[in-house]
């Protein structure tokens, strides 16, 4: 048994930190993507009528009632189907920006809909032009009101993205299976990963909580 | 597209995949009220006095706020495992949502006691309420009202998150899709199947919610 | 010259201006006073094109306010406006408030127009707040640094839609006197306002408003003290 399971030793070291890395970089660019995205949808959701709002808004709401798990393995068996399987990290990208930007729009809906139109009219009256009233007063007022809830879901994109290891991407969560299952010491390394997704997280949703208090005041 | 879909194997299957879905509902209801009952505990050690009693709540509720879900489901079910505590699937996946749904609940629960402003208990106090009357009638009522959507949130977010029992080899809506398409390898049309699913059980649950709410806070709201 | 001529405005069914003409003169101050939906502020949401108008028109300095070709931001510059909620922009500093409009919208040089926004600050009183951010201070502030701001864009009329109505009363008094200031100095203002010793002693004439049509208007001590009609001598012995 002992020459089947060899321990962890400083050689995997290697392995953890291209885990580690994967985990950051597709973290990353979900949430910028997702940010950017949910902007866009975000405002034009704050700005358009009864029926665009609920067409979007329907399709919105599917990416956030469906599981990621089953949305990742969804997309990646049907990009397989259609005749172009995508690698591991385009298809789970994809499928975590997307996701990303059904959270982002609706944190980014609330802010454009929290400048009251008093403001806006103050604005204009003025003499700012729509954009300019977008731009300099609406843009500026909402993203300070809507960070520590931007700061929330980028966090839980974090921690999410470690379900894309399910079609086969090497993050951090997915390089530590395979680990424990070489080594059998799941508790150490297991507890490896917790301390690396604490010592992310945990500055930031503190950060997140003192801004939003002092914002409250 | 040449892929030719085949959905006979799935109705076959149907009856499956909804006992699959009855158990994804009931490990996340199970898991909601369990973490309920914990989260107030926590809630309450929070705001004691007792220095020990209020860091064991944070860390609890830090750790399961600041790290991913399928870490905690992996600690329960591996982690544990090498301490000798071998939990099945189920209990796994129920004890990891617990411990999260608790986390977050606790914090949704002190801030809900901590919006009712002092003057609320003041003013019930000088109309002659003993403190349990304050509190039964006055600020639980208040507070419930806004602690109800958040809660509900986490029903559902409980309901998605438990597909990470896929992981696991738990036989709930995730794991049961996942083991039918392997015996007939109709990937694509069974998790389109179990993607409807979730998306019904969510609105069901949504829906449910606000018969209740309108039930419980007549007139408000 | 503010000419508003035969304007009818409504919102849906409900008819809020039934036909109102009257005149401002360069140099004049008009006091507009009323109950509660007589129509008054919609008037100056009218003039300053914020709202459309049904029937009639309005012209500033002879150009017509509702026309099409008209470019509504070049006409407001001309037109400050100050309203019941001052809407102080949160997130600049007070000197930030007021130079933002001349910078962006008259393309001024950064430089000159923190110039002219510090000089409108003094001139409301507020040099020595340059720095600070607008919801550090009181609402009596806030709302002199809304005059402030228009005043900023050099306009040739100020609007002001009950700018005294949302403040504390201890905090009313800086206000008018700023409006006071302004009136002596020669501005040409339209104020619809609640503060009966105020638009008997700053304004020229005063206007009151009764259900969308004005019941009277006059020379400003005349309309308060001795009015003609009727429905201002009840309006008044109610305010009073």
């Amino acid at each position: 048994m002992g020459s089947l399971f060899t321990p962890l030793s400083w050689s995997d070291s290697g392995l953890i930190l291209t885990g580690v890395w994967n985990t950051i970089i597709i973290s990353v660019l979900a949430i910028v993507v997702g940010t950017a995205l949910g902007l866009i949808v975000g405002f034009i959701r704050s700005e358009s009528n009864k029926v665009v709002n609920v067409l979007f808004g329907s399709l919105l709401d599917v990416l956030r009632s469906v599981p990621l798990i089953i949305q990742l393995i969804l997309f990646s068996t049907l990009m397989g189907a259609m005749g172009s399987p995508l690698a591991p990290f385009v298809a789970g990208s994809i499928v975590l920006s997307l996701y990303t930007m059904a959270f982002m729009s609706e944190v980014f809906r609330g802010g454009f809909e929290s400048v009251s139109p008093s403001m806006q009219t103050a604005a204009r009256s003025l003499g700012m032009s729509n954009w300019q009233t977008i731009y300099h007063i609406r843009l500026p007022i909402s993203l300070r009101a809507v960070f520590p809830s931007w700061l929330g879901v980028s966090l839980s994109v974090i921690k999410d993205s470690a379900l894309v290891s399910v079609i086969g991407y090497m993050e951090l969560l997915r390089t530590s299976e395979q680990l424990i299952s070489r080594t059998q010491q799941p508790l150490e390394i297991l507890i490896g990963v917790g301390i690396f997704y604490f010592i992310i997280s945990y500055p930031l949703s503190y950060y997140g909580r003192y801004v939003e208090r002092k914002m409250a005041i | 597209m040449d892929y030719r879909f085949h959905w006979n194997v799935v109705f076959q299957n149907m009856p499956e995949l909804l006992s699959g879905a009855f158990v994804t509902l009931h490990v996340s209801v199970l898991a909601m009220l369990l973490g309920i009952v914990i989260a107030i505990l926590l809630a309450i050690a929070k705001m004691n006095n007792t220095k020990f009693f209020c860091h064991v709540a944070t860390v609890w509720v830090e750790i399961a706020r600041n790290t991913p879900a399928l870490f905690q489901i992996y600690m329960a079910y591996f982690g544990l495992g090498a301490l000798g505590i071998h939990l099945s699937p189920y209990a796994a996946v129920l004890s990891a949502l617990v411990f999260i749904n608790a986390g977050y609940l606790a914090e949704t629960f002190r801030g809900g006691f901590q919006s009712i402003p002092s003057t609320q208990y003041s003013a019930s106090k000088s109309l002659g309420m003993t403190s349990f009357q304050s509190y039964w009638h006055i600020i639980l009522p208040q507070m419930l009202r806004r602690i109800y959507h958040p809660m509900t949130n986490q029903l559902v977010w409980s309901i998605l998150m438990s597909s990470l029992g896929i992981l696991v080899g738990m036989s709930e809506l995730s794991g049961t899709t996942q083991r039918l398409q392997s015996l007939s390898f109709r990937t694509l049309e069974f998790f389109i199947v179990a993607a409807v699913m979730y998306y019904i059980l969510t609105k069901l649950v949504l829906f449910g919610s606000s018969l209740l709410s309108r039930r419980l806070f007549r007139g408000e709201i | 010259m503010i000419s508003v001529q035969n304007v009818h405005k409504s919102f849906g069914d409900l008819e809020v201006l039934k036909g109102v003409s009257l005149d401002v003169n360069k140099g004049e101050v008009l006091s507009v006073i009323g109950g509660s939906g007589s129509g008054k502020s919609t008037l100056l949401y009218c003039i300053n094109a914020i709202e459309s108008i049904n029937k009639g028109t309005i012209l500033v300095d002879d150009v017509n306010v509702h026309a099409k070709v008209t470019n509504k931001d070049k006409l407001r510059q001309k037109l400050g406006m100050v309203f019941q909620q001052w809407n102080s922009f949160p997130h600049m500093t007070v000197l930030e408030n007021a130079a933002l409009a001349p910078r962006i919208v008259k393309k001024m040089s950064k430089e000159e127009a923190i110039e002219i926004a510090r000089k409108e600050l003094e001139h409301v009183g507020l040099g020595d707040k340059l720095d600070v951010y607008p919801t550090k201070m009181s609402g009596g502030q806030q709302q002199r640094l809304a005059i402030a701001r228009a005043l900023a864009m050099k306009p040739d009329y100020m609007l002001l839609d009950e700018v005294t109505s949302a403040l504390d009363p201890e905090l009313v008094g800086e206000v008018l006197d700023t409006l006071r200031l302004l009136a002596e100095e020669g501005m040409t203002m339209i104020c619809v306002t609640h503060e009966m010793g105020f638009a008997r002693d700053v304004s020229d004439r005063v206007a009151y408003f009764h259900q969308g049509v004005i019941a009277e208007i006059g020379e400003a001590r005349q309309v308060i003290t001795d009015p003609q009609n009727p429905l201002t001598q009840k309006f008044l012995s109610k305010v009073r």
